[in-house]
């Protein structure tokens, strides 16, 4: 059978049980699993959505961008525009029923999709120049910015927040959503371009000396990120019915930083890893009332110290047996600089002289 | 023309706050290359430290909340000493809330940031974040969520200076106590051993320790003197406007951070600078344009400042090295 074929018969199948579990386990009329769980269930999704998009960006370009709640929220605002405006008189033009739902998300979620990118690409532009934490704070002020946009702009609820948004809880819809975010970043991390980003990652100027465009690439990893993160921001936007500038802030990116960081950078399973537990876990707490949030910053602090490369980030075989490999040659005063949690040269930059271990957030580091 | 320097008054008495957060930033980040995110929290920590203490010492704060009613002043919990609201007051309190601070800096380091030292810069940073989580939400169970009206430590009043300007004495206050700060600090930094070690812990760790620098207790007391600075900054801000909460930390925290970003991260002198450049023109956007984008000026001006001068405005250039 040809490749497509293959692929085309693979798509077909997933779309078919995607389909069967939102028709027989999220029909809420048959009761198979509690609303809670549900909601539960399908915000994962949208979590998986966000991750894996940040992944692409922080994971495997090796740009550290913590602005991503901020496309979030444009993708979720121009989305929510957009329904309340055209989707919400197509989708009656149609019945109002299941069609008329799918062909106003089917025009809502590119949408969305398509200004956050535009807005990834105007933010992405200038400040992927930057590097390290000088380019982590520039895109968290952009990030903070756009928020402070939304809490003015009196069109879409300004700071009492957006609502009347149609709500479509369709865990078809994010799921496929979150599918589709998965197979174009592992199919783009898997391409020619995603060994381009990967070497940004590596070495930023080596790589520039072998011809690789890393601004362009920079540029877009970032947009496809943005774009992804915006295609997160519809869900999230159809799910509830309801926006607030306030939970785009900068918590919010932190949030989706601490599920790929916890899953483990540049690792798509360990992003989705992340992203499930970081959405059960505060769900898990709840029992401890107002405690709940502190159990859950003291679990991270904790979860930091004992596990610094994410839950799945030593059980990959290749890369422990190569940082143990890597432990033997460690010499004490290697140690007391910080460690690389990419496997790559931290031993070779200590023999040259050169202060080890800045690498992970790029070259931070202006005094050199 | 008096509304400017009006504005321009209450903008470097606010910047001064910011420069005083934004140094604990930039030491922090001098020493350990770590966006220390849990310090705008305890500068959180600081303004309710001095609630607690000022309201303990028995200051106007006790009045207020009605615990007085035939006029004496309230009897404070520390031994039911009287204590007349005055300068010597908001200094006590201040100190002794520097000094709370400055041990809750060195226990953060001790748990949560040395055993995470020797891992990658990332896993420090959201360890950071976490501890920022922890101090916001532990605040919000053990001050209440709720907002607290900070006590009148002395009795402001507007002083004319004549043209339609006037200066409220607490500015003056702040703006005095903060100067001062700073020049203790660079005293400390650049007149004693110590300073001499953590310069040189700054400006290369490794080197540092070989040369038999404890580092542990430099970048340690590195902690201390930013937190007690924050503290500080948390009791002056609680002067000025006198209402506090568990999360006032967070955007202040940023905007200080902004700040020492703006300066020059690493850089002493950029931390003040920046710190006064955001609190003057976030003070005359409110006055000028709109009180609605104020916190977005603190970002704007970070943006165009580093796509100009991308390490600051008193930073060194970074060298490329292959």
């Amino acid at each position: 059978m040809p490749r497509y074929a293959r692929n085309l018969v693979v798509a077909l199948l997933l779309l078919a049980v995607l389909y069967a579990l939102d028709y027989f386990v999220f029909d809420p009329g048959r009761r198979m699993i509690s609303p809670y769980v549900a909601r539960i269930i399908m915000l994962a999704g949208i979590n998986i959505t966000l991750a894996v998009s940040l992944n692409l960006i922080n994971g495997f370009t090796g740009q550290f961008s913590i602005g991503h709640a901020g496309f979030m929220a444009v993708g979720a605002y121009s989305s929510a525009y957009f329904s309340i405006n055209q989707g919400a008189r197509l989708a009656a033009g149609l019945g109002d029923g299941l069609l008329g739902w799918a062909a106003a998300l089917l025009l809502a979620t590119p949408l969305g999709a398509l200004v956050a990118g535009a807005a990834g690409f105007l933010v992405g532009v200038p400040s992927l120049r930057l590097k390290g934490d000088y380019l982590a704070i520039v895109t968290l002020g952009f990030g903070q910015i756009i928020v402070v946009f939304l809490n003015n702009i009196e069109a879409i609820g300004g700071a009492r927040g957006y609502s009347g948004i149609p709500i479509v809880k369709s865990f078809f819809w994010i799921a496929l959503v979150a599918v589709l975010t998965i197979v174009v970043v592992h199919n783009l991390v898997h391409s020619a371009i995603g060994r381009a980003l990967v070497s940004i990652r590596e070495d930023e100027l080596a790589s520039e000396a072998m011809g690789v465009n890393t601004t362009r690439y920079k540029v877009m990893a970032f947009v496809i990120s943005s774009a992804l993160a915006g295609a997160g921001g519809v869900l999230l936007a159809h799910f509830d019915g309801y926006l607030n500038p306030k939970s785009f802030e900068f918590i919010k990116s932190f949030e989706i930083l601490i599920m790929i960081i916890l899953g483990g950078l540049g690792s798509i399973v360990g992003s989705v890893l992340g992203a499930v537990v970081l959405t059960v876990l505060p769900e898990a707490l709840r029992e401890f009332a107002q405690y709940r949030m502190v159990i859950y910053s003291v679990l991270l602090i904790v979860l930091m110290i004992t596990r610094p490369n994410g839950l799945l980030g030593g059980l990959d075989p290749f890369k422990g047996w190569r940082a143990r490999d890597r432990a033997k040659t460690r010499t004490e005063a290697e140690e007391i600089t910080a460690e690389d949690t990419r496997d790559n040269d931290s031993v070779d930059k200590a023999t040259l002289g050169e202060r080890a271990g800045d690498t992970s957030l790029g070259e931070g580091d202006t005094r050199r | 023309m008096s509304t400017f320097i009006q504005q321009l008054i209450n903008g470097i008495s606010l910047g001064a706050i910011y420069s005083l957060i934004a140094l604990g930033y930039t030491m922090v980040y001098g020493v350990l290359k770590l966006i220390n995110f849990a310090h705008g929290d305890v500068y959180m920590v600081g303004a309710f430290m001095g609630y607690y203490l000022a309201n303990g010492l028995g200051a106007r704060g006790a009045q207020m909340l009605g615990m007085d009613s035939d006029g004496v002043v309230a009897r404070g919990l520390l031994g039911g000493g009287a204590m007349e609201p005055s300068l010597i007051t908001a200094l006590v309190v201040m100190l002794l809330a520097m000094a709370i601070c400055a041990a809750l800096g060195v226990v953060i380091e001790r748990l949560a940031y040395r055993p995470v030292r020797k891992y990658s810069r990332l896993t420090a940073l959201i360890t950071a974040i976490g501890v920022s989580l922890l101090l916001e939400n532990g605040g919000q169970v053990v001050f209440g969520a709720d907002p607290k009206f900070f006590p009148e430590l002395f009795t402001k009043q507007n002083i004319d200076l004549g043209g339609g300007v006037s200066v409220n004495s607490s500015d003056i206050v702040v703006l005095v106590i903060a100067v001062a700060l700073m020049v203790v600090l660079q005293f400390i930094v650049y007149q004693t051993k110590t300073g001499k070690a953590m310069r040189a812990v700054s400006f290369n760790l490794t080197s540092a320790k070989l040369m038999g620098i404890n580092t542990d207790r430099i970048i340690a007391f590195t902690f201390a003197l930013g937190s007690a600075l924050a503290a500080a900054a948390g009791v002056l801000v609680a002067i000025r406007i006198p209402r506090i909460d568990p999360l006032m930390g967070i955007l202040v925290g940023l905007k200080a951070f902004v700040a020492a970003v703006l300066g020059g991260i690493g850089n002493i002198p950029g931390a003040m600078l920046g710190g006064l450049l955001i609190g003057i023109t976030e003070t005359l956007v409110v006055g000028y344009l709109s009180p609605t984008y104020k916190d977005a000026v603190a970002f704007a001006i970070l943006i165009l400042v580093l796509l100009f001068r991308p390490s600051g405005l008193l930073g060194s250039v970074a060298q490329e090295k292959v």
